[in-house]
């Protein structure tokens, strides 16, 4: 018996160094990322849009304007597309074609993401440029490569809350005569509403927090984008180009970069959570 | 918790104890055939304690203080760990590390002895150059270069700085075709973007609007394939599939750069403390020889000798 207890007591304490990281995490960046704030000021460093390290402007407005650009893009593309192909996978789909589909999707999480982007820029720039004018790496190259990536996460989330929903509900549909679209329409995706919500919410999270990809597709020019042929640049690939030789203030300043993803990321991901609880407690 | 009440695990079976070996069992088992299987079993019992201690036991032997250490310069890193490898190949006992990190942080770890040698891309501050020695290794220039489909061929520096600053937003402008200019510049801090700053745009600020690669080769991929782009790089990384531009009139080619007409250079420095290590100096010895040097100008640099 003491035995048992010690093993689940190494078990209980391996599951919290999870926890612990995360706390780690957390305590880190803030304690870096705090000091610009104190410098600089918490509207300045947000709401102002001119970023020149070099001269030591540091404001990550056109930043935000862009890391919301490209995600919305990307859920705009993306979302539709995976959400028919769950309803077709769960509903319509005979079991020949969903054994190949299903493990194709799931490879597309498998891809690493610099191929996503060298796809992008080698294929996607230059047909954007040749055909609807622009730089070629632009928010629309950035929103569609991420529209592909987030595809897996929304689709598999989603296909598991339409699946949930009890056979008996589409069966009472039928029933009573509706059609099968009818009822997968008005009756199944009502009622996996909330998981379906909370797989776009977490594809979301995908998108803002992607960031090879998106430093090859978009162009990473700082300022407010006013068209989807513009480039733009998102807050983390701000961290990622300019790390490397940051010191000082301007270092401080990629760490309150961070410190801004990692709250926009903390709220996106509680309220996938209270989505997803609300549908266990139905 | 109430975890330890006796009927919690009651629906569990009792586990066996692991059969112990007997020695006559190993007379069954230790034959030839089992061999393999007995020491793939061992392997694999083993195997993260070999993934996780060999590292370390490695490290102790490289980490020693024996290897010479080369850091800074991303731009400087590549020509050196080529040399480096030349160089290797003659002196099999002597360890160098070439690692990257940025012009600053190669002067820095030079100053505080963490690398036996700086390298460095930019001049030095007033500061730094009372501190250290300093050795050229080679000259590079920063060039602006367009994509071959572009007619441009010349393009003044005053349009240039037009250009880079958004003064300038069409081709037209300039005598090209009615298409916007994409220009592309590199992230703040780079070596590359430094130099053209100091030498090309002096003053004016490059401008935001520019879009941000973030390396030499990105910066050469976008151009090759984005007719209406401009861009800067390395001398050294020029390749026949993008066009560099004259300024004012001369064309920057390598006897251009020697004969010193065009003007836009930057050295590669090597920057070090007192006095060498002997491995050090041999090394330094090796890159400003000829053989070293002609590997540089192969490379697409301009030998030290060349600009003395």
């Amino acid at each position: 018996m003491n035995r048992e207890k010690s093993i689940e007591k190494i078990f209980l304490l391996i599951a919290c160094s999870a926890l612990f990281s995360l706390g780690l995490i957390t305590v880190f960046i803030f304690k870096e990322g705090m000091g610009i704030f104190l410098k600089i000021g918490f509207g300045k460093f947000i709401f102002s849009p001119e970023w020149a390290p070099g001269q030591k402007q540091f404001g990550l407005f056109s930043m935000i304007i862009g890391s919301m650009w490209v995600t919305i893009g990307a859920l705009v593309i993306g979302v539709p597309l995976s959400l028919f192909v769950s309803i077709f996978l769960a509903e319509f789909c005979p079991k020949k074609i969903a054994r190949i589909l299903k493990p194709a999707i799931e490879l597309l999480a498998g891809i690493p993401s610099v191929v996503y982007g060298f796809i992008g820029v080698v294929i996607l720039a230059p047909l954007i440029r040749e055909y609807l004018g622009g730089p070629g790496l632009s928010v629309l190259a950035g929103s569609m490569v991420l529209a592909i990536m987030i595809l897996p996460t929304v689709i598999s989330i989603s296909l598991d809350a339409i699946q949930a929903v009890p056979k008996s509900y589409l069966e009472g549909s039928l029933a009573l005569g509706a059609t099968r679209w009818q009822s997968v329409y008005m009756v199944i995706i009502p009622a996996a509403k909330s998981g379906i919500i909370a797989s776009v919410i977490l594809g979301m999270g995908r998108a803002v927090g992607e960031t090879m990809a998106v430093i090859m597709v978009s162009g990473n020019a700082v300022r407010i984008p006013y068209s989807v042929l513009e480039p733009v640049r998102t807050l983390t690939s701000n961290i990622a180009l300019e790390l490397g030789y940051a010191t000082g203030m301007h270092r401080e300043a990629l760490f309150g970069t961070g410190m801004v993803l990692f709250v926009i990321i903390m709220i996106l991901n509680v309220a996938a959570y209270i989505f997803t609880k609300r549908k266990v407690r139905r | 918790m109430n975890s330890a009440k006796p009927g919690k695990y009651l629906q569990i079976p009792k586990i066996k104890k692991p059969r112990r070996i007997s020695q006559e069992d190993l007379g069954k088992v230790l034959t030839p055939c089992n061999l393999n299987g007995i020491i793939l079993k061992m392997l694999k019992k083993y195997f993260y304690i070999i993934l996780f201690v060999l590292p370390f036991i490695s490290c102790d032997k490289g980490g020693a203080g024996k290897a010479l250490v080369i850091a800074g310069s991303t731009s400087v890193q590549p020509f050196v760990e080529g040399l480096e490898e030349a160089y290797s190949q003659k002196h099999k006992t002597v360890e160098i590390n070439v690692q990257g990190g940025g012009s600053s942080a190669g002067i820095q770890s030079a100053l505080c002895g963490t690398a036996d040698i700086g390298m460095s891309s930019r001049h030095l501050s007033a500061e730094e150059e009372k501190e250290l020695k300093i050795v050229p290794i080679a000259y590079d220039a920063v060039i602006v270069i367009l994509n071959p489909r572009n007619k441009i061929e010349n393009i003044s520096l005053e349009d240039i700085r037009k250009i880079f600053s958004r003064k300038i937003l069409n081709w037209k402008e300039l005598g090209g075709e009615d298409k916007e200019i994409n220009a592309i510049t590199r992230e703040d801090g780079s070596g590359t973007r430094g130099a053209f700053q100091e030498l090309v745009m002096k003053e004016i600020p490059i401008s935001n609007a520019c879009m941000v690669q973030d390396s030499n080769g990105s910066v050469r991929e976008i151009v090759k394939a984005d007719p209406w782009s401009v861009a800067y790089i390395s001398l050294g990384l020029v390749d026949k599939d993008v066009k560099a531009i004259k300024i004012d009139g001369i064309l920057p080619d390598r006897a251009a750069v020697k004969e010193k007409k065009y003007n836009f250079m930057r050295p590669f420095l090597f920057v070090y403390t007192g006095e060498l290590k002997k491995d050090a100096k041999d090394f330094v010895d090796f890159v400003l020889s000829d053989e070293g040097q002609e590997f540089m100008e192969k490379e697409g640099l301009i030998a030290v000798k060349h600009l003395m």
